[in-house]
C-alpha cells in the first residue's frame, strides 16, 4: 500500500508497516535538550533511575535560549546542565556555539530518513532535509535518552504545493507566513505536511529550513521535504551515517491538498501577537518600530545575514532604532566576519551579539520597552515573547527587517531590487 | 454578595471532594470541580500558561505556578483553587514545548484542561506529567460554573446552568499514562511502554 514520508520513517523505525492513526514504539535517530528544557530532562530521567544513558552518541544538550546566562536562575541551570554532560559523558556545546537548529543538522547529527525528538518546539526545522523530527517535552526527552525509544502516533499527512517562480525580495520567510496566514494556527494540528513544488526546489536547503522551521505554528506535528540533490549535497560529510532519503509512493492518502501559486507574493509580515495574522508589507508602510532584530533558528544562517548585508552596505540604521543580529551559529558567524559582513552590519549601527537565540525568547539581549515595536525575523510574536506583554512584534524577512531598520518604520525591501537581484 | 455565594459555593464542593478524592486521577466516578474561565479563549500558548521570563530562570514549580497566565490575564493566578478545572476555546497549548506548561497548571491545583481542542506538543506534555485534558465544547462554560465530571460515561455537566455534555473520549494511551500517574511512573512499571500493540 502507498505510503506518506512520515509513514514511511515510522516504519522503518518501528520494523512494521504502519499508517496514519496507528500507535508505534520507535528507535529514535537522536534526541536533544536546551537550556530552557534541559533542566526538566534531568530529573525525569533521574527519577527514571536508571543510572545509565541508552546511547550517549545519540543525544546532545545546547545552551542557547540565554546564552551567555543573565541571571543567576539562568545560570544555576546552565550548570546542572554541565555537571549532567560530565557525569554521563554526553554531548553539550554551551554558550556561544550557537541555536540547537543549527547545531544539531551543522554538526551532523541529524540525517534524511532519521528520526528525531528534541525538547524544543521548533525541532521540526530539520524537515527541510528529510529528517521526521518534532518537539516534544522534556520528559519524553528523558525517557528516550535513557532507552533510546519513545511512542508516536503516526500522523495524517497535508500535501503543500508551491508553484511559482519568488519575485525580487520575496523569500521562504514569506512564502511560510503566506502558508500560515491561509492554514491558520490550528489547521495543521497533529499532522505531517509535505511540502512539494518548483517554488520549493528552487530555494537553497538554508531557506528550506525556514519554512519547515515554522511548520509548528501551524501546528503541524512534522513539516518535512524529499531529498534532492541539494539536500544531499548539504548533508554530504556532516553525518558519519549515510543518508536514507524517504520519498511519499504515488497514490499516498493525503487528507488534504493545498496549492499556492507565489509567483505574485508580496513581502509578507505577521502583526502582533499572533503568526497567522499576516499582511502584505504595504498594508503597513505607516508602523514605526523601535528595535530591528535578526537571527533565530528561522532566519539566522549566513544566506539570511547576506541578503541583509546587502541592503545595510553604506546605509545607516535609522537612528530611533536597535537593529541586534544573533548569527546562529559560531561557524556563520566566522563565515560572516570572513566575507565582510559583519564589518557591513557595525558600520550600519547595528548591535551584533554572540551566536544563540538572542532576544527572541525575551530573557536577554534588547528587552523591548512598554509600548514599543519590534519587527524580528523570528517565529513568534505573542504577546510578551521578547520579554515584555506590554509591547508589540512583527515578523518578516531578513530583507524586510532590514529595510525596516533604516526606515524606522516597516518598510518594503523591493525598494533595494537593484541590489537583491 | 456574589462573591461571598461563590465563596459558600465553594466550601460545598470542598466538602464534596473530599468524599470523591478529587486528588486521584485512578477511575473518578463523578467529581464536582469550580470552571475557571480565561478571558482569552482560543490559541492559548505555552508563553501564555507561564512566560519565558519565568521558566528560564525559577525551576520550583510551586514559585513558577504563581504567574500562570500573567500577560493575559494578571489576576488570574491568584484566583486558582485546588481541584478547580480551567476552561478554554480552541488549540490550547499551542507554541513552545515547555513541560513547564502544563506542570505550572497541575501545581497551581487544577484538575483538568477542558478545551474544544488541544494542540499536540502540550497534549503529550500533560498526560506524560499526570494532568488529565478533555476536550469538548466548552462554549457555555462560565467563570465560577460548577461541574461535575463523569470520564467513565464520559459525560461533563454544568451544574450552575444544567446543562449535559459529551466529552470526547481520552484515547488509550493517554488514558493508561494517566493511570500510571504520568510517564515515568508507566516506564518504571512496564520496565517501557506497555502499548506496543495497540492502536
Amino acid at each position: 500500500m502507498a505510503s506518506t514520508i512520515a509513514e514511511k520513517i515510522l516504519s522503518n523505525h518501528c520494523g512494521k508497516d504502519v499508517r496514519a492513526g496507528d500507535i508505534s514504539v520507535c528507535d529514535v535517530d537522536f534526541c536533544f535538550g536546551q537550556d530552557g528544557t534541559s533542566s526538566i530532562v534531568i530529573d525525569s530521567f533521574r527519577k527514571l533511575g536508571l543510572g545509565k544513558v541508552f546511547d550517549k552518541n545519540k543525544f546532545c544538550m545546547v545552551i542557547d535560549h540565554s546564552a551567555p546566562s543573565p541571571n543567576i536562575g539562568v545560570s544555576e541551570i546552565h550548570k546542572k546542565m554541565r555537571t549532567f554532560a560530565k557525569e554521563f559523558d554526553l554531548g553539550l556545546y554551551d554558550s556561544g556555539c550557537g541555536v540547537c537548529h543549527q547545531i544539531v543538522p551543522q554538526y551532523g547529527h541529524v540525517t534524511c530518513g532519521d528520526l528525531v525528538l528534541g525538547a524544543d518546539s521548533h525541532t521540526c526545522t530539520y524537515g527541510a532535509i528529510n529528517v521526521f523530527s518534532t518537539g516534544v517535552g522534556s520528559t519524553d526527552i528523558a525517557i528516550t535518552l535513557a532507552s533510546g525509544k519513545n511512542w508516536f502516533k503516526v500522523p495524517e499527512t497535508i500535501k503543500v504545493i508551491v508553484k511559482g517562480k519568488l519575485p525580487v525580495g520575496v523569500y521562504s520567510k514569506d512564502i511560510i507566513l503566506h502558508i500560515a496566514k491561509d492554514i491558520g494556527s490550528n489547521g495543521a494540528t497533529y499532522k505531517s505536511v509535505e511540502f512539494y513544488g518548483e517554488a520549493i526546489s528552487d530555494l537553497s536547503v538554508d531557506a528550506r529550513l525556514t519554512i519547515s522551521n515554522m511548520a509548528v505554528e501551524i501546528g503541524a506535528k512534522i513539516g518535512i521535504m524529499e531529498a534532492d540533490n541539494k539536500v544531499l549535497k548539504w548533508v554530504a560529510g556532516k553525518s558519519k551515517r549515510a543518508p536514507k532519503p524517504v520519498q511519499a509512493d504515488i497514490g499516498a492518502r493525503y487528507v488534504a491538498v493545498k496549492e499556492y501559486d507565489i509567483s505574485k507574493l508580496s513581502p509578507q509580515i505577521a502583526k502582533p501577537h499572533a503568526v497567522d495574522n499576516v499582511s502584505d508589507v504595504g498594508e503597513l508602510a505607516q508602523q514605526r518600530i523601535d528595535q530591528a532584530f535578526l537571527g533565530t533558528c528561522t532566519n539566522g544562517r549566513l544566506e539570511d545575514l547576506e541578503i541583509a548585508a546587502k541592503i545595510l552596505k553604506r546605509n545607516k540604521v535609522n537612528p530611533e532604532v536597535k537593529f541586534i543580529i544573533a548569527p546562529a551559529s559560531r561557524e556563520i558567524f566566522l563565515e560572516a566576519s570572513k566575507k565582510g559582513l559583519i564589518d557591513i552590519f557595525i558600520e550600519a549601527g547595528c548591535v551584533v551579539v554572540g551566536p544563540g537565540c538572542g532576544p527572541c525568547v525575551g530573557t536577554h539581549n534588547g528587552i523591548l520597552a512598554d509600548g514599543e515595536v519590534a519587527i524580528s525575523t523570528a517565529n513568534r510574536n505573542f504577546k510578551g515573547r521578547m520579554g515584555n506583554p506590554n509591547s508589540f512584534i512583527y515578523l518578516a524577512s531578513p530583507a524586510t527587517v532590514a529595510a525596516s531598520a533604516i526606515k524606522g518604520s516597516i518598510a518594503d525591501p523591493r525598494e533595494y531590487k537593484k541590489r537583491l537581484s | 454578595m456574589k462573591k461571598a455565594k461563590r465563596s459558600k459555593a465553594r466550601k460545598a464542593v470542598n466538602k464534596k471532594k473530599k468524599l470523591k478524592v478529587a486528588e486521584e486521577v485512578k477511575a473518578p466516578v463523578l467529581t464536582q470541580h469550580f470552571a475557571r474561565r480565561l478571558k482569552v479563549q482560543d490559541n492559548i500558548n505555552t508563553d501564555y500558561v507561564i512566560s519565558g521570563r519565568y521558566k528560564f530562570r525559577i525551576q520550583d514549580p510551586k514559585e513558577l505556578c504563581k504567574h500562570i497566565f500573567e500577560d493575559i490575564d494578571p489576576e488570574f493566578a491568584a484566583r486558582v483553587r485546588k481541584g478547580d478545572i480551567l476552561v478554554a476555546g480552541e488549540n490550547f497549548g499551542c507554541g513552545s514545548s515547555r513541560e513547564q506548561a502544563p506542570q505550572s497548571l497541575k501545581t497551581a491545583g487544577f484538575y483538568a484542561v477542558i478545551a474544544k481542542s488541544f494542540a499536540r506538543i502540550f497534549y503529550r506534555n500533560a498526560f506524560n506529567i499526570g494532568l488529565m485534558l478533555i476536550e469538548c465544547n466548552t462554549g457555555f462554560i462560565d467563570d465560577g460554573d460548577t461541574v461535575e465530571l463523569d470520564i467513565e460515561r464520559g459525560k461533563l455537566k454544568d451544574v450552575s446552568k444544567g446543562l449535559v455534555f459529551d466529552v470526547k473520549p481520552i484515547p488509550y494511551v493517554m488514558k493508561k499514562l494517566l493511570e500510571d500517574g504520568g510517564v515515568i511512573e508507566h516506564f518504571k512499571k512496564y520496565g517501557g511502554f506497555s502499548f506496543h500493540e495497540q492502536t
